[in-house]
């Protein structure tokens, strides 16, 4: 593995890696001194174009935990505002000997033209509307660490699928690691050849919820509904959310997931958020965890 | 007098062509000249004519000027060009007409015929002085927004009407500006999967669709930009069974690149060299492109040469600009989509590249056929040789050609603009 750009690249043997490696490093985050020598001298860019302290934060404690030098570049207040381009801010980064670039960016595909213009590995910490890789990761960990296992299980995805980087990537994640996915959406907030994708589709979220493991709830944004994707918040909410009612009808071992931030009473009500079969504290530390192991499989090794 | 010597005349028999005083005056066997060309195993086209072109001058002189373009274009064989008006200023006055008609005389590669807007500004609000650029002395007879739609309906059902005075015609950039706010890439497995912002083929086929309605409604002609999808090549085909004055273009890059580039190609995923308006489609698209080139619906081939510079296709996918450049490369790639694949024989070609687009764009000099009498607007072509696609050699001012690590079929040899050699042995004259 050079870059993590697409939940795609990996390989069942590689995402398990990640998922073993993270396992283990977990062990160390129960110390009290949480700290490994293991990228002593590497350095770890942390290249936000997006507002995104929980992630940023999330990579940046990875790091640290892993003992990198960790720079911070935001686009704000930065050369990057006063209309850098993506590829000088690159060459920059290139001077300075990044061993990795942690990228968020709005634009689609950003992380793979800038994997074109540096040699450190780059990390996709979210770009536009298409991926979030290490997002399905620690979801894949929070998973398999509540329910013992992924293959075989049955994944709800909730919300507004076609906007959404953390579903293209659980999609492709899930699927791989032998999940089965079903989307669930109202039709305008799908792609139109969603069909085509290793997943089911469904538009009635009543019907899917009695045999899913698993609901992944996601945030859906009100300019959708300036947009005309649906007709008013209300409308939404009683269709699409994860309410006390909805929640009832889930199995019993059943978890529910939300990659955060939550519009409580939107997508989801407070009492799911805050239920014990939610996962969604915990899957904050293990991104932490997942991402330690991502960047220690990434620039961990001898040779770099 | 210059004779070319054993030139396949739309790849028939070997013959000799006589020229003399910028016209054709002999074709036969044995011919001597004061200047002799040997074309053996060489085709001859009557020379091309672009019906759609940016030469980007006035206002984007660091992408292309018309001295820069209309080098490309004669050594893509063309004789003729169509200077779209979505230049800085806008070309819709007489005034900016005449200026891009002048410096076309100027440089003298092949003849540069400006396409004058629709309405003011490209803004969709009020009609251009449609007629004084169709009196000035550039003649203008294509109008055109393109880069934008005339999508209000009255407009262009004004428009249409308004340009039958002077025998002109309307070419529609056919897309629905609210279906495409925002839109990369074509609306598709691949877009979804991107994550890019689709772009719907209904887009397109509803302007075609209300279009050809309106042509036939003021019984005016209708010319459809850049033909992208297989909807818009139904629509087209049932609007010619009605009789009605429609004619149609594809462009190279639609006969022969999917969205499937954006994707998995030699330079990599989300490389906006592929990101052009209308977006690349899907397979099927082009092979219903091709057919319809094949048999007429469509009626003309033409390039869409749009230069940018490097710095704004250097970017990720959504800061950056549309457009690929295409005059150096649309033989070869007509070939490759077209000839190689047994759909269009070299007398098509010439009828779709040179015969139909100067009718459409009523040019009285140009796009006639290779015999004795007409002007010596010729284009010699070697089909045999195969070469790799090289930006860094293209003359064009801009780099941004979609076939980088391609390797196209043919060269052209010589292009004569009315017994002037423009173009030898594949170079500037």
């Amino acid at each position: 593995m050079k870059h993590l750009i697409s939940a795609g690249d990996l390989s069942r043997d590689e995402a398990l890696l990640i998922l073993d490696t993270a396992e283990e490093l977990a062990r160390v985050s129960g110390r009290s001194i949480k700290k490994l020598p293991t990228l002593r001298g590497r350095t770890v860019v942390n290249l936000f174009f997006e507002d995104s302290t929980r992630t940023r934060i999330s990579f940046e404690a990875a790091a640290k935990r892993l003992s990198a030098d960790v720079i911070n570049f935001s686009a704000k207040g930065s050369s990057v505002s006063k209309g850098e381009s993506l590829k000088d801010t690159a060459l920059t980064l290139e001077a300075m000997g990044a061993d990795a670039v942690v990228i968020r960016h709005g634009a689609s595909g950003a992380p793979h033209r800038l994997a074109n213009w540096v040699r450190g590995s780059v990390l996709n910490a979210g770009d536009g509307t298409h991926e979030h890789p290490t997002q399905a990761l620690l979801d894949a960990f929070s998973m398999r660490q509540r329910l013992g296992r992924l293959e075989g299980l049955k994944v709800a995805i909730v919300g507004d699928i076609l906007h959404s980087r953390v579903a293209r990537s659980n999609v492709l994640l899930l699927s791989t690691l032998g999940a089965e996915v079903t989307l669930v959406a109202p039709p305008t907030l799908l792609p139109v050849s969603v069909e085509r994708w290793p997943c089911q589709v469904s538009y009635d979220l009543d019907a899917v919820l009695p045999k899913a493991d698993v609901v992944m709830m996601l945030r859906v944004q009100l300019e959708r509904m300036n947009a005309a994707y649906f007709p008013s918040a209300r409308e939404y909410s009683r269709r699409y959310g994860l309410d006390r009612d909805r929640f009832a009808k889930l199995h019993d071992d059943a978890i529910v997931m939300h990659p955060g931030p939550m519009n409580r009473g939107m997508e989801i009500s407070a009492e799911v958020a805050d239920s014990p079969r939610s996962t969604i504290v915990e899957q904050v530390g293990n991104g932490v965890t997942v991402r330690m192991a991502a960047l220690y499989l990434l620039i961990g090794g001898e040779n770099q | 007098m210059i004779v070319i010597r054993n030139a396949r005349i739309l790849g028939g028999e070997p013959r000799d062509i006589l020229i003399a005083n910028g016209l054709i005056s002999e074709i036969g066997a044995g011919l001597g000249g004061d200047t002799v060309i040997e074309a053996d195993g060489l085709i001859a086209l009557p020379g091309l004519v672009d019906l759609h072109t940016h030469l980007r001058e006035p206002g984007r002189e660091d992408a292309e000027t018309v001295e820069t373009g209309t080098r490309a274009a004669a050594i893509g064989g063309f004789t003729a060009v169509h200077a779209m008006a979505n230049t800085s200023p806008v070309a819709d006055t007489a005034g900016v007409v005449e200026q891009v008609w002048r410096r076309g005389q100027e440089a003298g590669h092949c003849d540069v015929h400006p396409v004058g807007a629709v309405t003011s500004g490209l803004e969709g609000k009020h009609l251009a002085e449609l007629g004084a650029m169709a009196d000035s002395q550039a003649r203008v007879r294509v109008f055109s927004d393109d880069g934008k739609c005339v999508s209000d309906a009255v407009l262009m059902r004004r428009a249409l009407e308004y340009v039958k005075a002077f025998d002109g015609v309307v070419a529609q950039h056919a897309q629905e500006p609210r279906l495409t706010e925002g839109a990369q890439l074509n609306e598709g497995e691949v877009s979804g999967r991107l994550g890019l912002t689709g772009w719907p083929a209904v887009a397109e086929e509803a302007i075609i669709a209300r279009d050809c309605l309106l042509a036939a409604h003021v019984g005016s002609r209708l010319h459809v930009c850049h033909v992208s999808t297989a909807g818009s090549v139904e629509i087209i085909r049932w609007a010619k069974s009605k009789g009605w004055n429609v004619t149609a273009e594809v462009t190279p890059h639609h006969l022969l690149l999917t969205d499937s580039c954006a994707e998995a190609s030699p330079v990599g995923p989300y490389n906006p060299i592929y990101k052009v308006n209308p977006p690349l489609r899907t397979h099927d698209d082009v092979t219903a492109l091709r057919e319809a080139l094949a048999d007429g619906t469509i009626d003309c081939v033409a390039t869409d040469h749009a230069p940018h510079p490097v710095e704004d296709k250097e970017t990720e996918w959504a800061a950056a600009a549309m457009g690929m450049i295409g005059l150096e490369t649309a033989l070869s790639v007509v070939q490759e989509a077209m000839v190689e694949t047994g759909l269009l024989d070299w007398a098509g070609v010439a009828d779709r590249m040179s015969t139909r687009p100067a009718r459409i764009g009523r040019l009285s000099g140009q796009g006639l056929p290779l015999e004795v009498g007409s002007p010596a607007n010729i284009t010699l072509y070697d089909p045999a040789v195969r070469t790799p696609v090289d930006p860094t050699a293209m003359v064009s001012r801009s780099r941004n050609t979609p076939y980088e690590g391609l390797t196209l079929p043919g060269r052209v040899v010589a292009t004569f603009l009315r017994g002037r050699p423009t173009v030898l042995d594949g170079k500037l004259v």
